[in-house]
Order: C-alpha cells, then sequence, then structure tokens
C-alpha cells in the first residue's frame, strides 16, 4: 500500500507522487478529507486520478493512500429497491447521515451491515459444487430470490452450510476447496466494476424483450439480451420512454442508471415506481428495480464510473438467470465526462474534443449484454438487454457519441423533435429507426402470438412508406390530385399512426399494451383499410368511406381496458362492416 | 494574517499564474492588491506543484508584476446571507451597491454550494397560475421547476419573464415568496425595466438583485448565478420561501466561461465552448427544486438568447437538456404581432402532467391540452400547403384546421403583457376554440369530457 503526495489539482483530476507501489484503476483515498478515487494513468511515480467527489479546498502536499483493490460493487441482497450514486453509495443512507445535500468524504458501507435475511441453502453438506452455483437463496422482495451464487473459480465440497437468519457479512456456509483449505461463503460479493462478470457462453438472442409499448413490439422490437439505442434532441421524449420501458418491459430485474440527468427525473422514478403494479407479477415495480443515480449537478468523474457500476450489477442479476434490463440515461453525458477527464490529462483529442478509444469504451460497455448460460452446473440461461440513451447536440446523430453508438448497437429507435411538436409520442420516427433482430424475432411473434404478425406488420410498415412518398406529391399538388386508391391509402397510414403508434404514457389503460390486444388493434386498421379498398373497387364514394363513424371507434380502441377488448373488437368489425355496405347501398342510390 | 506572495509571473487575460504558493487549495479565494491599495477578486483553478493558476473576477488593468501582491484566503468563495438581503440591490460579486450599508451577515455560505441528493428531492407538482394562457394550458409551470425562455435578440422576453414575475400565483397557497433577480451582461435599461416592474407590483422589498451589467466585467459574470443561488438557497430552505429566481442573460454567462476557457488553452467543445459548460450549467440549473421536510422552494426561470435564433446552439441545446422544459419566442409571431410571440408546438413543461387535472386545475386539463397542440399543429400543416397551392387545394375539414391555427393565435396565445387570465378562462377559451372543429375529430378528448364540455 502506497502513501503518495498530491503534486497538482485541476478540477476532478488530481496528480500524486509517490505512487510507484500503486496499480492502474486502484482506487484512492485523496487527502485527509479522505476522498474516494481513481488511477487512471501512472507516469514514474506520478499518478493520474479521477477523483468521484468535488476537489474544491484541496492543496499540494496533502496525502493520497491506495487501497490496493479496483474499483469494486457489493453484491448481495439488499441491492433491489436501492438508489446509489456512481460509486454505488446508498442515497438514503447518506441523506440519514448528512441531510439533505451531498457532502464530501462520507463512508457508509453500499449495502447495510445491519439487516438480517433468512438464508435457505440449495445444496447440502458433503455435494460437489462449482463456480456459479447456487448454494442458497434468499427472498430480498416478493418477486426477487436473490441467488447466493460460489464465486467464479470457486471449486470443492460442501463442508458445512446452515438455513437460517444473517447479516450479509455473516458466513453461511464453507466450502472445501482440493487441497484442503476451508473457504468461507457469505451472502456478499465484491466485483471490480471495470471487468465483466464471467458465463460459460454466448446465445444468440431469439426471444423479444416485450415492452407493452406498441411502436417497440409491433415494428421495432428488441430481443433479450439485445442491445438498443435512442438518441434524440432534447425535448423528444428520451427519458419519457426511457421510464416507459423500465416499467413495463417484461424483466425480471430492471437496473435504471440516471448518468448526467436531471435530479427530479429520478425523484420520479422514486415517487411513481412503488406505486405501480407490474402487469406480470402484480407487484410494486420497485420490487424488481435497482436504480443509479449521478444526476448533473453531481461529480463528474463519478458519472463516468455509474454506467460500470449499473452494469456489474446487472449482470450479477443475469448470472442468478434471470432477464434483465439495463436502461442508461444518457451516454452522451458519460462520453462528455471521458471527453472532460481526457482533456484535462491532456491528451490528444479525437473528433469534437473526444478522446480517440471513446468508440471502443461505448462498445466494450455494450458488448457487456447478451444472453448468456452462467457458470454452475445448472447452465441456467440469463440475458442482459441494454437500452442506451443517446443526446446528440441540436439533435443531429452525425456527432461522435451518436456515431459510435450506431456502429454496435441492433435497435434504433430514432426519435424525432418534429413528432414530438405535434404531441405524437413516443416519437420514435417509423421511417428512420430499425431493429435487426426484427427478422429472428418474427418467426418467435408467428409462433406465440398471432401466426399473421409478421406479415400484418409488414403491411404497416409499406403503407407508412408509401405515405411518405404520397406525402411529397401532396405537398406539391394538394390532396386532391391523388387517385382515391392513394388517398385511402393516405387514410389508412394515418390510422396507424393516430390509432396504432401514438400511445400516451400517461394515460392507465393506454400506458401498457398486451400483445393480444396490439395484435387486434392492428387486425382493426388494417381491416378498416381492406374493406374500403374493396368497397372502392366496387364504386363507393372515397368520402364516405373515409368518414364511415366505425372509423371513431378503431381510434378510441386503445382506451378499451385488457379485459374488454375481444368484445370490443367483435364490435369494431360488426359496425365496420356495417359502415362498408352502407356507404355501398348510398352509392346506389345515385 | 495570511502570506502575501509578490510572485505574480503571468498576466493574460483574465488568468494569472502565481509561483512558489505554499498550502493554497484548489478553487481558493484570493486577494490582488494593487500598489494604489485597491483589492481585486480571484480564485485559484488549478494548482501543479509551487505554482497556482489563479482567475481574475475583475479587470486585470493595473496589476503589475512586482508591486501587486496577492493573498490567499484559505476559504471558498463565499456569501454572507441573511434576510436583510430582501430589497437590497448588490454588484456581480454580492457587494451591495443600492448605497445602503454592509449587510450583517447571519452566516456565511460556500457560493458553489453542495449538490442535492436526488434521493432528498420532492418532486414539484404544485400548479403556478402565471395568467398566461400559452403557459398556464399548455406549458404549466410548477413550484420548483426550472423552465428557460428561448429568446434572440429584439424578442420581448424582458415582458414575459417580468410578466410572469408579476402575476404569478399558487392557487389556495400561503407562504411567503421572494424573487431573486439576476442580472448578467445585460444592458441598464433591460435590468432597470425588470426593477420597474418588481416596483410597480409592489414586490421591490421581497427582491434580491443581483446586478453585472454589460459595463461590468465579464468575468465577474462567472460568479453572479452562483451568488444568486445561494442566496435563493438560503431564502428557500432556510427561512421557508417560495422564492423564484430570474437569471438574465445566460448567453453572456457562457461567454464568459468560453473566455476563460480559451485562456486556459482548453480543447473546446461546440463553436469553442469549453467541453465541461454541460456540468457548468447543471451546477446552477439543478439548484432549483423542492427538497423533503423543507416548506421552500426554489422556482427558476433562466432566459437565453439564442444566437441567429438558432435552437440547437450549444447554449440553448445544453440549457434544453437540463431544464424542464422550455418556452420558446419565435420571430414569425412577433412580426404578426402576437404578444407574447410564444411558439407553443416547440415549447414544452415536462413537468406539466403532475401539475395539471381534478384537484389542481381541472380534470380536462390534460386532454384538451394534448388536443389543442395536435390541432394547432395540422392547422399549420394546412396553411403551408395553403400557401403553396392555395385554399382551394384544402380539403373542407383542413380549412376548418386553418381557421383554428389563426384563431387560436390570436385568441389564445396574443393576450398582451397585462392580461392576468385565471386558469378557468384559459380552459374555456381552449374549449370555445375547439368548438371550431367537429366533435369527431377531437380524438385525444375522452367522450364523458366531450359530452360535459363540447356540447355544453
Amino acid at each position: 500500500m502506497s502513501i503518495g503526495k498530491i503534486t497538482k489539482v485541476s478540477g476532478p483530476l488530481v496528480v500524486a507522487s509517490g505512487m510507484r507501489d500503486a496499480n492502474m484503476f486502484d482506487v484512492v483515498r485523496v487527502s485527509e478529507k479522505r476522498l474516494i478515487g481513481e488511477i487512471i494513468e501512472i507516469h514514474g511515480d506520478r499518478a493520474s486520478i479521477q477523483v468521484y467527489e468535488e476537489t474544491s479546498g484541496l492543496g499540494t502536499g496533502e496525502p493520497v493512500e491506495s487501497t490496493g483493490l479496483p474499483l469494486s460493487v457489493e453484491l448481495g441482497p439488499g441491492l433491489i429497491g436501492s438508489i446509489f450514486d456512481g460509486i454505488q453509495r446508498p442515497l438514503e443512507e447518506i441523506r440519514k447521515i448528512a441531510g439533505n445535500n451531498l457532502t464530501r468524504g462520507i463512508e457508509v458501507p453500499s449495502l447495510s451491515r445491519e439487516k438480517v435475511w433468512h438464508f435457505t441453502p440449495s445444496v447440502k453438506a458433503g455435494d460437489r459444487i462449482e463456480g456459479g452455483d447456487v448454494l442458497g437463496t434468499v427472498a430480498e422482495t416478493e418477486v426477487v430470490l436473490h441467488k447466493i451464487m460460489a464465486a467464479p473459480g470457486v471449486a470443492g465440497t460442501v463442508k458445512s452450510i446452515n438455513e437460517g437468519d444473517y447479516r450479509i457479512t455473516d458466513t453461511v456456509c464453507v466450502i472445501e476447496g482440493a487441497d484442503g483449505a476451508g473457504f468461507p461463503v457469505s451472502l456478499l460479493q465484491r466485483w471490480p466494476v471495470r471487468r465483466g462478470r464471467p458465463y460459460r457462453k454466448k446465445l444468440s438472442p431469439d426471444k423479444p424483450l416485450i415492452t407493452g409499448q406498441r411502436v417497440v413490439d409491433a415494428l421495432f422490437p428488441i430481443a433479450k439480451g439485445g442491445v438498443a439505442a435512442i438518441p434524440g434532441p432534447f425535448g423528444s421524449g428520451k427519458t419519457v420512454t426511457q421510464h416507459q420501458l423500465a416499467k413495463w418491459a417484461e424483466a425480471d430485474i430492471v437496473v435504471y442508471i440516471g448518468c448526467g440527468e436531471r435530479g427530479n427525473e429520478m425523484t420520479d422514478v422514486l415517487n411513481e415506481f412503488p406505486e405501480l403494479i407490474d402487469p406480470h407479477t402484480g407487484k410494486s415495480l420497485m420490487e424488481r428495480t435497482v436504480l443509479i443515480a449521478n444526476t448533473s449537478d453531481m461529480p463528474v468523474a463519478a458519472r463516468e464510473a455509474s454506467i460500470y457500476t449499473g452494469i456489474t450489477i446487472a449482470e450479477y442479476f443475469r448470472d442468478m438467470g434471470y432477464s434483465v434490463a439495463l436502461m442508461a440515461d444518457s451516454t452522451s453525458r458519460w462520453a462528455e465526462a471521458l471527453r472532460e477527464m481526457s482533456g484535462r490529462l491532456e491528451e490528444m483529442p479525437g473528433e469534437e474534443g473526444y478522446p480517440a478509444y471513446l468508440g471502443s469504451r461505448l462498445a466494450q460497455f455494450y458488448e457487456r449484454a447478451g444472453y448468456v448460460v452462467s457458470l454452475g452446473s445448472d447452465r441456467r440461461e440469463g440475458a442482459l438487454s441494454v437500452i442506451g440513451a443517446v443526446s446528440p447536440p441540436g439533435g443531429d446523430i452525425s456527432e461522435p457519441v451518436s456515431q459510435a453508438t450506431l456502429r454496435i448497437v441492433k435497435v434504433f429507435w430514432g426519435l424525432d423533435a418534429n413528432l414530438a411538436y405535434k404531441r405524437h409520442f413516443p416519437a420514435i420516427n417509423w421511417l428512420t429507426s430499425y431493429s435487426l433482430y426484427a427478422d429472428s424475432l418474427g418467426q418467435w411473434f408467428n409462433k406465440n402470438a398471432a401466426p399473421d404478425w409478421t406479415e400484418l406488420r409488414g403491411r404497416m410498415l409499406s403503407l407508412l412508406s408509401d405515405e411518405a412518398a404520397l406525402d411529397e406529391i401532396v405537398k406539391l399538388v394538394g390532396m386532391d390530385a391523388l387517385s382515391p386508391p392513394d388517398r385511402l391509402k393516405m387514410e389508412a397510414a394515418r390510422s396507424i399512426r393516430e390509432d396504432f403508434l401514438h400511445q400516451l404514457a400517461f394515460h392507465e389503460v393506454d400506458t401498457y399494451t398486451s400483445l393480444n390486444k396490439q395484435y387486434l388493434m392492428m387486425k382493426s386498421v388494417l381491416s378498416y383499410y381492406d374493406s374500403a379498398s374493396e368497397a372502392l373497387e366496387r364504386g363507393a364514394d372515397i368520402e364516405k368511406l373515409v368518414n364511415i363513424p366505425s372509423r371513431e371507434a378503431i381510434g378510441r380502441f386503445k382506451y378499451v381496458s385488457e379485459d374488454k377488448i375481444e368484445e370490443e373488437y367483435a364490435r369494431i368489425q360488426n359496425m365496420l362492416s356495417g359502415d362498408i355496405s352502407e356507404a355501398l347501398a348510398s352509392k346506389e342510390e345515385f | 494574517m495570511p502570506k502575501e506572495y509578490r510572485t505574480i509571473e503571468e498576466i493574460s487575460g483574465p488568468l494569472m499564474l502565481v509561483r512558489e504558493v505554499e498550502n493554497v487549495t484548489f478553487n481558493e479565494l484570493g486577494e490582488i492588491e494593487l500598489a494604489n491599495g485597491e483589492k481585486r477578486r480571484c480564485r485559484v483553478l488549478e494548482i501543479d506543484g509551487s505554482n497556482a493558476l489563479v482567475q481574475l473576477f475583475e479587470s486585470s488593468a493595473g496589476i503589475n508584476l512586482s508591486d501587486s501582491k496577492v493573498r490567499f484566503s484559505g476559504r471558498q468563495m463565499e456569501l454572507g446571507v441573511s434576510e436583510d438581503m430582501l430589497g437590497r440591490v448588490f454588484d456581480g460579486l454580492g457587494r451591495p451597491i443600492d448605497g445602503g450599508p454592509e449587510i450583517i451577515p447571519e452566516k456565511r455560505l460556500d457560493v458553489n454550494g453542495t449538490p442535492m441528493n436526488p434521493a432528498a428531492r420532492s418532486y414539484p407538482e404544485e400548479f403556478i397560475q402565471t395568467g398566461v394562457s400559452a403557459i398556464d394550458g399548455l406549458n404549466t409551470l410548477v413550484r420548483g421547476q426550472k423552465l428557460p425562455i428561448f429568446s434572440a435578440s429584439g424578442l420581448p422576453h424582458a415582458d414575459l419573464a417580468a410578466q410572469i414575475a408579476r402575476q404569478s400565483r399558487v392557487l389556495g397557497a400561503a407562504g411567503s415568496f421572494a424573487v431573486v433577480f439576476a442580472a448578467m451582461g445585460i444592458t441598464f435599461e433591460e435590468s432597470n425595466f425588470f426593477v420597474e416592474s418588481f416596483k410597480s407590483a409592489g414586490a421591490l422589498d421581497r427582491t434580491v438583485v443581483f446586478s453585472n451589467l454589460a459595463n461590468d466585467p465579464a468575468i465577474e459574470r462567472i460568479a453572479t448565478p452562483k451568488m444568486a443561488m445561494t442566496a435563493a438557497e438560503y431564502l428557500a430552505f432556510d427561512r421557508d420561501m417560495h422564492v423564484l429566481v430570474i437569471l438574465t442573460d445566460i448567453t453572456n454567462y457562457a461567454d464568459a466561461l468560453r473566455e476563460v476557457s480559451a485562456a486556459r488553452k482548453e480543447v473546446p467543445g461546440r463553436r469553442g465552448y469549453p467541453g465541461y459548460m454541460y456540468t457548468d450549467l447543471a451546477s446552477i440549473y439543478e439548484r432549483a427544486g423542492r427538497q423533503k421536510g423543507k416548506k421552500g422552494s426554489i422556482t427558476m426561470i433562466p432566459i437565453l438568447s439564442m444566437p441567429e435564433d438558432d435552437k440547437t446552439h450549444p447554449i440553448p441545446d445544453l440549457t434544453g437538456y437540463i431544464t424542464e422544459g422550455q418556452i420558446i419566442l419565435s420571430r414569425e409571431l412577433h412580426r404578426k404581432g402576437i404578444t407574447p410571440p410564444v411558439d407553443v408546438l416547440p415549447s414544452l413543461s415536462r413537468l406539466k402532467d403532475k401539475g395539471i387535472g381534478e384537484g389542481k386545475t381541472r380534470r380536462d386539463h390534460s386532454n384538451t391540452m394534448n388536443q389543442l397542440f395536435s390541432a394547432y399543429a395540422r392547422g399549420k400543416d394546412a396553411k403551408e400547403l395553403m400557401v403553396i397551392l392555395g385554399e382551394a387545394a384544402l380539403t373542407d375539414i383542413d380549412k376548418l384546421y386553418a381557421e383554428f391555427s389563426d384563431e387560436f393565435e390570436k385568441q389564445y396565445v396574443s393576450q398582451g403583457f397585462t392580461t392576468n387570465r385565471s386558469i378557468e378562462e384559459t380552459l374555456d377559451l381552449g374549449w370555445k376554440l375547439l368548438r371550431i372543429l367537429p366533435r369527431s375529430e377531437l380524438k385525444r378528448i375522452s367522450d364523458t369530457l366531450l359530452d360535459e364540455f363540447y356540447d355544453a
């Protein structure tokens, strides 16, 4: 353990001499105030340290002490429902100690050392186990069964294991290694954040992560274990979309990272999630959520660490065999923190001042997502899906962070300011967005949701792209110049946009749509187009067909609660065929 | 007695290098004494070995390498606060300039503040009635929100901000209020307009003014919003007041930040602004809000002028990413004579959904708001088409939408700077305008509300 002295202070960057024995990425304690920092560069005996707390008041000559350990997170019961800062300090606990504002140098363990958990063994003395094996479980919340796993690399025979109530640091099990040494296991593990947790192998993702958001599930689905990016200018609804996904995605665990964003958004999550009921489990959403908050006024260096802290926690739950969804809002702020540190290290800048390693760091982060077979003899399968928001300056995605992100992700939900101005939410542009999982997941949808799911999806997409082409003509020569079939096509596309894609996050029914309801909604929108097209061919008047009353019922279908959808769908179909025959009949009167 | 250094090595723009210093700390406040006894303030930007890089808050004129002395205070920049600050005028560094006595501080606070624990925030949800329909009805302001006005040169943002400050009230709530007004690099005329407006509303003795005018040192501006926020935090969280902070003009502040960054030869981000500008602006804006267990609140209206009316310029862009929405003024509406010229479509209040509805405003608020937005957007599209192709090219329904959008601008948005509309008046006006359209077009409003209000 080496103790050095500060020789330079420049914002969050501190340089200390006398650090020859320290390792790269070791955690250090800076000055008498014991601020937490991490070594990010070593030149001779001078180490450059990024400090995770405000550095005002630091001066040269103050001590810097290396802990000899890399930046790590604590993993164990107590994670769920908590809110942590970027380096996993519990914000509620800090508030109890320090009041409403964050003061420096507070030392609080990440997970409560006092709280007692009931541990139930899953193996017995004498069993042979290997790294990753589940030794026992703790019911952490009503919906999350926290599996206590043997650390990677551990192998041997269980010497003793006992059911009972334990604090997280108590020994619950002793494993005897091949050399006869006893290895105590507690409920608590540590893992360095910059190293991905190991797994047996990665599989390619083939199941969708159902989100209950129509534009996502129907048009641009994401797979369990997939990666998606949401870029968009401010005010286009990135955060609301992220919140919607965090609320309704069919995941066992959600890790939400507020990285350099607004404080009130985290408060919103903290207030709202405990009240909301998960449609899959019937329990509060907070019982499956872990929050990491580094708001924009919190120290910038901890922002850089926050996404690693979050993804390490997410990987830990993935290893238990759960489907985990991680939301990072926003990765641009993370990149800016990287840029700020890079500037202070006087590195040669790449594009727009970002460091040259921006792309590789982003890729490393996103590549930690995936559908994997965990370590352990039972070969559990777990998934970690990552959804990253990107905040491109001025909404222009030609900038480096967006471009580096697009090279990696498979799903792109492009938010569009013009849609947002028209209050079309979610403002995901259907022409620019894409999902490379659409084909592989299509089979799943056809098998599990409806046999003609992909067909309906394809028809909707082609109507929407026809609309964009026709719109160009309308802008030049007016709606009247369109032929009746084209006019009808425009109306059908409008119906897809307004009646299907538009979804209100704040409406109690509309906020989440089951796959079955999505299917019926698609069917009703397209059945209008089909039957009206047919009537048109048989000579019905286009104005009549555009203005039939059943279209209003189609528009309001989204507000019908899940238990009444079949009934309502039948009613709409009935009404529609009545309206169409009326339109045909009135033609004959002429 | 703090040690005096006569080791100034270099002065360049707002920066100064002092050699052979001891025990100087990052961000520490210093004082430079000129040969004639005049004192100037500065702070430490970087310490490298025994060299301290210092940033001046005032002009460097008259500083001399051989005679000027530097002392470091051992403290960070502080502001002495007390309730006596109400009704007073200070300069950009917190010194009284209204001829009154010095403030006897109840305590001294570090102007940099400390970040609010996100777990300690209390979500803003109390509706503020500003009396301006474009805000109350469509981009609702709530207590503890930060809602900037994006303006541009020649637009009447000052009138709008003063109108908001004058008319704002929370329905059915008591509690004392205060206004903190920070002028950064604006003209005397504009600053005086605000002061007169507070005076005529009888609010001047509840107002704290920090004034850094266009002819004051630009570098002083870097401290001004921090002074204002420190005073606001004291009044809100120590003295239980509801504080409205008006910061104008953020663009001048950002330019001062750029000046220091350029002098330090830092790698610039977009348009020469420093890469840390987002963090820096956030450290000001995020100080607004509400806290658990505290009665007071800080609501913030920063004003910024968009260079070349460009919303993607880094200053409005980064601001928009931090604040909870934005009110955008439009030159086109201003030319049409719409006052206030609020462009409602790109304007946004992110916190509106929590502040409106039954028990707060009225149960039809959220539905009508969405309908007005989408109808106005469609009306504007129709009008655009009309410009190219003439009215004949529009369908009958689009003609109605075009009419709607004209009437909406004339009646709803353009209310003048003296009309104070209650929320009921605003909502009823919305319904009156929506009746231009047939009921079947109003898809965003639920049937029960249509029965009750549309047919009424």
